[in-house]
């Protein structure tokens, strides 16, 4: 490990999830399990969105389109074809990078709102597109086979692997914002991110690195969407591609700090959090959506770089594992 | 045959329902041109609207056409309220922000208005008879939404040109920091053309009330078509956006003749998606 100190960054976001993964375990507790599952997913969908937002630049308010695309795929063979979780997972996950190159070519031409609404109209456009599909069960969707869990040793085993699996996903996701991060690749990005007409004159050939980009930030999501569906057990069309939720997601990366590794996992935890307590809690219960607004107008308004971003602005002697 | 017949009897109330999409987009492409801020909180006001004529009609009895003033008035001020609130900080950051603001107001609105009115749909019980016009019916209440949309946007026409406060607007459209060297003040110009904007959503709103039911959720499914015809428009133009609806709905018209209904909205944002590749600027707009 030379130039270890490098990887300081890695270190708290690879605790935070260690923690998440391992605390249902230590307290043995199913309800527990699924909170930690809603938080790693977060996590996961949150820090491959930030690859795009945070390091590029590039607001994609429609980036739930992967999850939902790459989750239908998936379940599709999964379901129907009789393929095992594993190969499924793969396969959405290969149909989300391959859709996001498609798109990458199009639409990433585009910038700043332009962009920002083309993602939105990609996401109904496939959303309407899947209600037509007879193959993918059109408005109905597509409803497990029970004896798909059967493989697994029942449906209660298939839910706690699902769990590992997630946990798993949520690594992988913050590795490779991390890598991305730190190596030359990343730093065009933030070349693009800073200015694009800049960063092409220094050499960042951006449509290309922005296209990778973009794979690289769907992959992940398309993965997630397949084992949450497996979950699940069935996908809707209105579920699979629901626009609040990417909206939710840049909430997380921008409430952490965008453009950071550590950001998105702790606006993840964050915005989780407090979404379980407002919408359990007697007095918030019925405005939960409008505390959240508000929160999120202040987040926006006076400290933009996120939480993450506030701290190592004030104290650089952080920066190092803040990263 | 049967197709022609169907195409006949959809089309026109395609046309009219064109008009009042139109009046929608007019807003969310004004504020769009005078601030480069995409108000993502457009659909929570174009429910607002709705159940202002609600209110208005089913509480008080009052007619849902003398209603739209207090609505509109109502609407101008809250879009002030929202501009100096939410936006006037981040109008100069960076899209994400301005973004995100707007959307913030969005969820404010939502939260209130579903403790508030829950999202049980409502429904205004208003009619205006209708009459035949060949074979296809025509219903009052849309006829005058229509005709109420094209009054509205030749008022809105005759104000930017016409009138010193809309020669600003247009004045900071075209170059902010020009226009303030100018001596226009820029903040209550910005803030105007918010509440305008807003306005023109409530009123579409109001008008929509008066033929489909609606919840306080129903915003959204206009809010999308909103961006879809102002990009058909040009976004910026807020007299592209009239066109840009009639153009929306003579394809909701038209479509469901040849395809399956569910299909309509593929077709829709596909063609958002394709127009936002190839003319940015929309139909109408200038190519760069």
């Amino acid at each position: 490990m030379k130039n270890w100190r490098n990887h300081l960054g890695l270190l708290l976001p690879l605790l935070a999830v260690g923690a998440l993964a391992i605390w249902p375990v230590i307290t043995d507790n199913i309800s527990n399990r699924e909170s930690a599952f809603t938080i790693l997913k977060a996590i996961a969908l949150a820090s491959s969105l930030n690859i795009l937002l945070g390091y590029t630049g590039y607001v994609s308010f429609g980036h739930i389109v992967f999850y939902g695309f790459g989750g239908y795929v998936g379940l599709y063979f999964v379901n129907e074809q009789g393929w095992s979780i594993w190969a499924g997972m793969l396969v959405g996950g290969i149909s989300s990078g391959v859709l996001a190159f498609l798109l990458g070519k199009a639409i990433l031409r585009l910038r700043g709102a332009y962009f920002a609404l083309a993602t939105i109209g990609v996401n109904e456009a496939m959303k309407a597109l899947v209600n037509n599909l007879d193959i993918f069960g059109g408005p109905i969707g597509m409803t497990l086979n029970f004896s798909v869990y059967k493989a697994y040793g029942g449906a209660a085993k298939a839910l706690g692997m699902a769990f590992y699996i997630m946990a798993g996903l949520a690594f992988a996701a913050l590795i490779i914002s991390h890598i991305v991060r730190t190596s030359k690749f990343g730093l065009g990005l933030q070349a693009i991110r800073e200015n694009e007409d800049a960063a092409e004159v220094m050499g960042v050939v951006a449509p290309d690195a922005k296209t990778w980009a973009y794979v690289l930030s769907a992959i992940v999501p398309g993965m997630v969407g397949v084992l949450f569906f497996f979950k699940n057990g069935n996908v809707e069309p209105h579920v699979a591609f629901p626009l609040h939720a990417s909206i939710e997601l840049l909430v997380m990366v921008m409430l952490g700090g965008q453009g950071t590794v550590l950001g998105p996992i702790l606006g993840a935890f964050a915005y989780q959090g407090m979404r379980g307590y407002f919408v359990t809690s007697d007095f918030f219960k019925d405005i939960q959506l409008s505390v959240s607004g508000v929160l999120l107008l202040l987040i926006v308004l006076f400290i933009p770089a996120g939480a993450i971003g506030w701290l190592r602005q004030r104290f650089p002697a952080l920066r190092r594992v803040l990263a | 045959m049967q197709q022609f017949n169907l195409l006949l009897t959809s089309l026109p109330d395609g046309i009219l329902l064109g008009f009042v999409y139109g009046l929608a987009a007019m807003g969310l492409t004004l504020i769009w041109g005078v601030m480069n801020v995409i108000n993502l909180s457009h659909g929570p006001i174009i429910a607002l609207g709705m159940f202002g004529t609600f209110f208005i009609f089913t509480n008080m009895g009052v007619n849902p056409y003398i209603g739209l003033i207090p609505i509109a008035v109502f609407g101008l001020l809250l879009g002030v309220l929202i501009y100096f609130v939410a936006v006037h900080r981040v109008i100069d950051a960076p899209h994400l922000s301005s973004l995100l603001a707007t959307f913030s107001v969005n969820m404010i609105i939502i939260g209130i208005g579903t403790a508030v009115f829950t999202t049980s749909p409502y429904n205004v019980d208003f009619n205006m008879g209708s009459f035949k016009l060949g074979s296809t019916t025509i219903l009052g209440t849309r006829l005058i939404a229509a005709l109420i949309s094209i009054l509205v946007t030749g008022a809105l026409y005759l104000f930017l040109y016409r009138t010193r406060p809309g020669k600003f607007i247009r004045a900071v459209t075209n170059n902010r920091a020009a226009a303030e060297l100018m001596g226009v003040p820029s903040t209550r110009i910005l803030a105007l053309s918010f509440g305008l904007g807003t306005m023109l959503a409530a009123i579409s709103g109001a008008l929509i009330a008066t033929f489909f039911p609606f919840n306080i959720l129903s915003g959204g499914g206009y809010e999308l078509k909103s961006f879809v015809i102002g990009v058909l428009g040009g976004l910026g133009n807020p007299i592209g956006a009239l066109v840009g609806g009639l153009i929306l709905g003579v394809l909701e018209g038209m479509i469901p003749a040849f395809l399956n209904t569910s299909w309509v909205p593929v077709i829709e944002f596909g063609l958002f998606v394709v127009i936002l590749l190839v003319r940015p600027n929309g139909l109408f707009g200038a190519k760069k």
